[in-house]
C-alpha cells in the first residue's frame, strides 16, 4: 500500500542524521509538508508554526505530558532548503536511548522514517541537486538501500520473526472468516463472527502484540541497558554500592554522556547487559545541606530509572518519609538493601517491596552483593534472555510498526460495540500490513489465497 | 462496408461496448454469429452479489446498460451484507433469463447508429499495427477504425462432459476457431482456461417441500439510479437450499476418475473460487456436507439451476450424485453440468484503457480477457467501449483509478498483475472499500459518464442537486450546536446521557444511541425535501468519519503517484541499478504510472525510487 512508495513525497519522513554513539549531541531531521506542525505538535516553547524561518527556538520536548528532552530546534520553511520542503532538525544532547526516543515519538506523531538516502533523493527530485549528480544519487540509494534489507535480514533472527510471523497468521485467520462471510453470504462458511465472538480473537492477538512490545523492551534492554538510580538518606552506604560494583567489575568509572539525560556515574555489565547507574548527585547536594531527602526529588530521579536499589541502615531501618518515598514508586522495580548488618540484625517489612527483594548484607565485606545481582536477574529475567533474538526489535522504526500495529488492534477492542464488521477489517489490514513490513512482506494475494485455500465456495 | 468501431461479440462486454460506443456517437456494429444470443446468461441466473453488485451500480452511474435491463428482468432481489456495513453492502438479483436478453436488445435496437450483423468473424485485418477490420467467415470484409473483441468462451471453446468432449460453445453454438490463432500470430500470448456451470432440473420434479426456503428482501430496491422498481416484493420468485450429504460423496470419490478434470481430460486452469463438487469433496474431504442452491432461470420455462454442483463427471454419474441430494430424489436432470474450456489473451498485453498494446485501436473486454462473470464482463465492456470512442476523438482514455471504482480495482489487477485462472471481483481485491460502496457509485462516477457523452443533460443535473443537498445538510449540522439546554427534557431522559459542553449536531449525531429518526421527531433539526439518498449520505460521512478520513488519505498518496506518468518510449535497459526481476516485469507490463508500476510483484521501493529519479533526470529537468 502506499506507505511502501518510495517516492510519495506528500509523506513528512524523519530521520537520525548524526551518527549514533556518544557523541554530545544528535540531531533528528524532518522534511515534508507536516514537519513543522508536527514537531510543534510534541514541542513546549515558542510556536513554531509562528516562528520565522532559518531560526533556532529553545524549549523542550514533550510527549504524553511527559518532558523527554530539553533541544534546540532549527525551522527552514520551504522553498530555501536541502530537500526544497520544510524542514526542522531538532537538536538534542541525549546519548542513543532519547535520540531514539524521540524518534519514535516522531513515527508516533506521523511522520514516516526516511528511506535510506530519502533526503538526498528529495533534494534531487524537487530540483535542489544538480543533474549531474543524478547517477550518484541512484547509486546511492540502490547500495544503500541494499546495506540496509541485508541488515534487516541478517537481524532478523528465528524466534522473533516466527512471533511475528504467528501473529500475522492470527490477523489472517481472523480476517478471512470475516471476508469470507462477507464476500460469500449465502454460505455456511467461515465462522460467523458476531462482537461477541470476535473480541476474544482480537484481545488474544492483543495479548500476542503486547509480548512481542515487552520482548522489544528487552532487545532495548541489551542495546542500552538497564538504568539503576541509587536511593536513600545520606551515609548509608549508596557510594559504597557504586564503588564495590565498579571496583569488582572493573568498569568505566568517569562520568560520561550516557543513554538518559541523566549523567551516567558508571557502567557495569552482569550477564551481558549493561547496568547504567544514575547520577542523583541532585538529591545528594540537598542532603549536605539538609538531612532530608526531598520525596518530589526521588520520584523525578526514579522517573528514568528501570530499577531503584534503595539502600537504608540496619540501625535506622524504615523512616516514615522513606515509607513515603516506596510509596510513590510503586510499579517500579525496586530492591530494598539494608545495609551495615553488623550494626543489627534486625529484619524489617513493609506493604512496598516484597520480602524476596528485601537483601541484608555489609558493603563493606561485599557481603550480599552477590544476592543482590541474583535479585536483579530474577527481575529482569535475565538468564532468559538471549541477545540474539532481541537484537532487531531495538530499532526505533521496528518498534514503531509494532507499536502502531497494537493501536489499530487496540482501536478495534475500543470500537467494536459501535461499529459494523467492515470497519475493522480496515484495521486488521493495517496492523498485518504493518507487521508484514518488519519482514518484509506484503498483504493482498495472503487474503486472497486463505480465502480459497480455507474455504469451500462457488458454483 | 464501413464503421468507425466494430464490436465482436454479443455478450454481456459486448453489448456495453456498443452501446456506449453509439451513445458517443460513433456509427458501430455488433457482429454476433446468433442474435438470440445477445446477452445471454449461459451459467448462473443472478445478476449482482458481493463486489458484482456494486460493480452493476458502477456501470449504471457510467451510463451503461445492465444495471437498467436488470430491473425490468429481475424476479428475486435482495441486499447481501446489510448487517455487516456499509462499505460491503451489494444487491443481488435473480434475473429471467428470457426477459434480461429480450429487454437487452430492445435497447440496443433502439438506437438508430448502432448495426447489429450476424455473422461469424474469421479473420482480423491489420495493417502493420493498426487494426484496419474483419473478414467474416462468408468472406465479406467490414472495415472499422477500431475493433473490440468481446468474444467470451467461444474461442477454441471445448466442452467437457466426463470423458467425452465436443468443439463447440454453450447452448451447442458454433465456436470460433481461427481467431485465436490469428491472435497468436499477431504476438498474442493465448492462455487456455477452464470454467465450469452445473445442472438445470425440471421444477416439478423436485420436492420442495422438504427444502429451506430463500426469499428476496421484502421491500424495493433498484440498481438503476434513474428508474423506480419494476417488481411487487410480494411476488417474488422463491430459491432453495440443498446440502450434499456423505452418500453424495462416496459416488463422487469412487467415480473421480472418470471426471474430465480428475481423468486429466481437460487442460484448461480453473477459477478457485468457483471449484467444481469434485474439487470441493476431494480439498475438503472432512467437510460433512456442502452447500447448494436451487435457483429459477425464468418465469416462462421450467429450468431450476443448481448453484454449487457445478462438475465434469459423465452423464451417468451426474445423475446419481444428484438423485443423493434429498429432495431431489426423484429430479429430472433437462441439462448435464459441464466444463467449458476456451482460450483467453494474458491482460499483461493490454492497456489500462483496454486497448492492446500489439495491435492500436484493438481492444477486448469480458472473458477473453482473462476474467469471470457477466458483471466483470460488463464493465470492461464499457470502459472499452468508451475508450475506443474517446481514441477515435483524440482524447485521453478513461482509466478509474482503484480508490474510485471496483471497474478500476478489476482493469487495474488484470494489466498489472495478469492472471492464471479466471478472475473473479472480490471485494477483498479492494483496498479502498469504504470509499467504493454501493450507495455512492453516482457521487464517485457519473460525472465520468457525463463527460464521455452518456449520461444526460438531466441525469447530471439530479446528481449535482444531490451533491449540493449533501453539502447543505452537512454545512447546517456542522455549524449548528446542541446543548443539555437545548435538547428537549423528554429526549434527554430517552436518550440517558448527560451533555456537558454543546457540540455541534454533525458530532452530536456520531453517538451510536442518535438516530435521525428521533432528532425528526422531537425537532431538534429541521429538514423538508431531503430524500432518503442524501441522509444515507450525511448519515455515511457523520458515523464514519475518522475512517473515511483514514482511506481519503491513503487514496490521495495513491492519486498524486498516479500522476506521475511513465513515457511509452521508456527503455528499461537505461534505467541503472533496476533489479533484473523489476527491470523484466516492468519490460512485460509497460506500466502507465509510477502507482502502476509499484503494484508488480518483483518491482520494489527500491527500484520505483531509482526509475523516479531516471524519469526526472531524462523527462522533467525543467520542472
Amino acid at each position: 500500500m502506499a506507505r511502501k512508495w518510495g517516492v510519495s513525497m506528500n509523506t513528512t519522513i524523519c530521520a537520525i542524521s548524526t551518527a549514533m554513539g556518544v557523541g554530545a549531541i544528535s540531531i533528528i531531521r524532518c522534511s515534508g509538508p507536516k514537519a513543522i506542525s508536527i514537531v510543534n505538535s510534541i514541542f513546549k516553547g515558542k510556536n513554531l508554526e509562528e516562528v520565522p524561518s532559518h531560526t533556532i527556538n529553545y524549549g523542550y520536548i514533550f510527549y504524553n505530558g511527559e518532558i523527554i528532552d530539553e533541544v534546540l530546534v532549527s525551522v527552514m520553511k520551504a522553498p530555501k532548503t536541502f530537500t526544497t520542503e520544510d524542514i526542522v532538525e531538532i537538536n538534542s544532547h541525549g546519548g542513543p536511548a532519547i535520540t531514539n526516543r524521540i524518534l519514535e515519538i516522531l513515527l508516533l506523531s506521523g511522520c514516516t522514517l526516511a528511506d535510506p538516502g530519502e533526503f538526498t533523493k528529495r533534494a534531487f527530485l524537487n530540483g535542489r541537486i544538480d543533474l549531474t549528480q543524478a547517477e550518484a544519487v541512484q547509486d546511492l540509494v540502490t547500495s544503500e538501500s541494499e546495506k540496509s534489507r541485508k541488515m534487516a535480514i541478517n537481524q532478523l533472527t528465528g524466534s522473533l520473526s516466527n512471533q511475528i510471523i504467528s501473529i500475522r497468521k492470527e490477523i489472517l485467520n481472523v480476517q478471512a472468516n470475516i471476508e469470507v462471510n462477507i464476500d460469500y453470504p449465502e454460505y455456511e462458511e467461515g465462522e460467523k463472527y458476531t462482537k461477541e465472538t470476535l473480541l476474544p480473537k482480537i484481545e488474544k492477538i492483543n495479548i500476542m502484540l503486547t509480548d512481542l512490545l515487552n520482548n522489544a523492551k528487552n532487545g532495548k534492554m541489551i542495546k542500552s541497558g538497564i538504568n539503576v538510580a541509587l536511593l536513600g538518606k545520606p551515609n548509608v552506604g549508596k557510594s559504597s554500592i557504586l564503588n564495590s560494583f565498579l571496583e569488582e567489575e572493573k568498569a568505566i568509572v568517569t562520568p560520561i554522556a550516557g543513554t538518559t539525560r541523566d549523567v551516567v556515574e558508571g557502567r557495569f555489565i552482569l550477564d551481558g547487559i549493561i547496568l547504567n547507574i544514575i547520577d542523583t548527585a541532585g538529591i545528594r547536594k540537598t542532603d549536605d545541606v539538609v538531612e532530608k531527602i526531598g520525596v518530589e526529588r526521588s520520584i523525578k530521579a526514579s522517573e528514568d530509572a528501570d530499577l531503584i536499589i534503595y539502600v537504608v541502615s540496619s540501625e535506622d531501618l524504615l523512616t516514615s518519609e522513606d515509607e513515603e518515598i516506596l510509596k510513590s514508586l510503586k510499579g517500579k522495580n525496586v530492591i530494598l538493601f539494608v545495609n551495615k548488618n553488623d550494626i543489627s540484625d534486625k529484619k524489617l517489612s513493609t506493604d512496598f517491596v516484597s520480602d524476596d527483594y528485601i537483601i541484608y548484607g555489609n558493603t563493606v565485606t561485599f557481603e550480599g552483593l552477590d544476592n543482590l545481582k541474583d535479585k536483579i536477574r530474577k527481575m529482569f529475567n535475565l538468564s532468559e534472555i538471549e541477545s540474539s533474538n532481541y537484537t532487531f526489535l531495538s530499532n526505533a522504526r521496528q518498534l514503531s510498526l509494532i507499536k502502531s500495529a497494537n493501536v489499530k488492534i487496540e482501536n478495534i477492542i475500543n470500537t467494536i460495540g459501535d461499529l459494523p464488521l467492515d470497519v475493522f477489517t480496515i484495521d486488521l489490514r493495517e496492523a498485518y500490513e504493518l507487521l508484514g513490513e518488519i519482514i518484509g512482506e506484503t498483504y493482498k494475494e495472503d487474503l486472497i489465497d486463505e480465502l480459497f485455500s480455507k474455504f469451500c465456495l462457488g458454483k | 462496408m464501413n464503421f468507425d468501431i466494430i464490436v465482436v461479440g454479443g455478450g454481456h462486454a459486448g453489448c456495453e461496448a456498443s452501446h456506449a460506443a453509439a451513445k458517443m456517437g460513433f456509427n458501430v456494429a455488433l457482429i454476433s454469429a446468433n442474435k438470440k444470443n445477445i446477452a445471454d446468461m449461459p451459467c448462473n441466473p443472478s445478476i449482482g452479489g458481493t463486489a458484482k453488485g456494486i460493480v452493476v451500480r458502477e456501470i449504471d452511474a457510467l451510463g451503461g446498460l445492465m444495471g437498467k435491463v436488470a430491473d425490468k428482468s429481475l424476479i428475486q432481489i435482495k441486499m447481501l451484507n446489510n448487517a455487516k456495513g456499509p462499505a460491503v453492502r451489494s444487491l443481488r438479483a435473480q434475473a429471467d433469463k428470457i426477459t434480461y436478453p429480450k429487454e437487452m436488445l430492445k435497447e440496443l435496437e433502439s438506437i438508430n447508429n448502432l448495426t447489429i450483423i450476424e455473422a461469424m468473424v474469421e479473420d482480423l485485418i491489420v495493417d502493420g499495427k493498426n487494426i484496419k477490420g474483419v473478414k467474416l467467415a462468408n468472406g465479406e470484409v467490414i472495415n472499422c477504425k477500431a475493433l473490440i473483441l468481446t468474444t467470451g468462451t467461444y474461442l477454441k471453446s471445448k466442452i467437457l462432459v466426463g470423458d467425452t468432449s465436443k468443439e463447440e460453445g454453450p447452448h451447442g453454438e458454433k465456436r470460433s476457431n481461427h481467431l485465436s490463432d490469428s491472435l497468436r500470430d499477431l504476438g498474442f500470448e493465448i492462455q487456455r482456461l477452464k470454467t465450469g456451470t452445473p445442472q438445470r432440473l425440471d421444477k416439478s420434479s423436485i420436492d420442495f417441500s422438504v427444502l429451506k426456503e430463500e426469499n428476496g428482501d421484502d421491500c424495493y430496491w433498484t440498481f438503476s439510479f434513474d428508474n423506480g422498481p419494476f417488481y411487487d416484493k410480494d411476488k417474488q420468485e422463491k430459491c432453495f437450499i440443498v446440502y450434499t450429504n456423505e452418500e453424495t460423496h462416496r459416488i463422487i470419490r469412487e467415480n473421480l476418475t472418470k471426471s474430465a478434470m480428475y481423468g486429466g481430460y481437460a487442460e484448461g486452469i480453473g477459477p478457485r473460487y468457483c471449484p467444481s463438487i469434485e474439487d470441493k469433496v476431494v480439498r475438503f474431504a472432512d467437510k460433512e456436507r456442502h452447500q447448494l442452491f436451487l435457483e429459477p432461470e425464468s418465469l416462462y420455462y421450467d429450468d431450476i439451476y443448481l448453484q454449487g454442483f457445478s462438475t465434469s463427471m459423465p452423464e451417468d454419474v451426474q445423475e446419481r450424485m444428484v438423485h443423493s441430494l434429498k429432495g431431489l430424489e426423484n429430479a429430472k436432470i433437462l441439462k448435464y453440468a459441464y466444463a467449458i474450456e476456451y482460450d483467453a489473451i494474458n491482460p499483461l498485453q493490454l492497456t489500462p484503457s483496454l486497448e492492446t498494446k500489439v495491435i492500436n485501436n484493438l481492444f477486448t473486454a469480458g472473458q477473453i480477457n482473462g476474467t469471470s462473470g457477466y458483471e466483470e464482463a460488463a464493465g470492461q465492456g464499457l470502459i472499452a467501449g468508451i475508450n475506443a470512442g474517446l481514441k477515435l476523438q483524440g482524447k485521453d482514455p478513461l482509466i478509474l483509478k482503484r480508490n474510485e471504482s471496483y471497474i478500476g480495482v478489476l482493469i487495474d489487477d488484470l494489466v498489472t498483475k495478469g492472471t492464471k485462472e479466471p478472475y473473479r471481483l472480490l471485494t477483498s481485491r479492494a483496498e479502498y472499500r469504504l470509499l467504493l460502496r454501493h450507495d455512492n457509485a453516482d457521487l464517485r462516477l457519473r460525472e465520468y459518464g457525463f463527460n464521455c457523452g452518456l449520461i444526460s443533460e438531466e441525469q447530471y443535473q439530479k446528481l449535482n442537486n444531490k451533491i449540493k443537498s449533501i453539502e447543505e445538510v452537512e454545512s447546517y449540522l456542522k455549524n449548528n450546536r446542541v446543548t443539555f439546554k437545548t435538547l428537549p427534557e423528554d429526549y434527554l431522559a430517552k436518550l440517558n446521557i448527560t451533555l456537558t459542553n454543546g457540540v455541534s449536531i454533525f458530532e452530536f449525531m456520531k453517538r451510536p444511541e442518535v438516530t435521525l429518526e428521533d432528532l425528526l421527531k422531537y425537532n431538534i433539526i429541521d429538514f423538508k425535501n431531503i430524500s432518503d439518498e442524501v441522509w444515507e449520505q450525511v448519515i455515511f460521512d457523520i458515523k464514519y468519519e475518522g475512517y473515511i478520513k483514514k482511506e481519503q488519505e491513503e487514496a490521495d498518496k495513491l492519486i498524486k503517484m498516479e500522476g506521475k506518468q511513465i513515457p511509452d518510449d521508456i527503455d528499461y535497459d537505461k534505467v541503472k541499478n533496476l533489479a533484473s526481476e523489476a527491470r523484466q516485469k516492468l519490460k512485460l507490463v509497460k506500466p502507465l504510472t509510477l502507482a502502476q508500476a509499484s503494484r508488480i510483484s518483483g518491482v520494489n521501493p527500491v527500484d520505483i525510487s531509482v526509475l523516479a529519479i531516471y524519469l526526472k533526470k531524462e523527462y522533467n529537468k525543467n520542472d
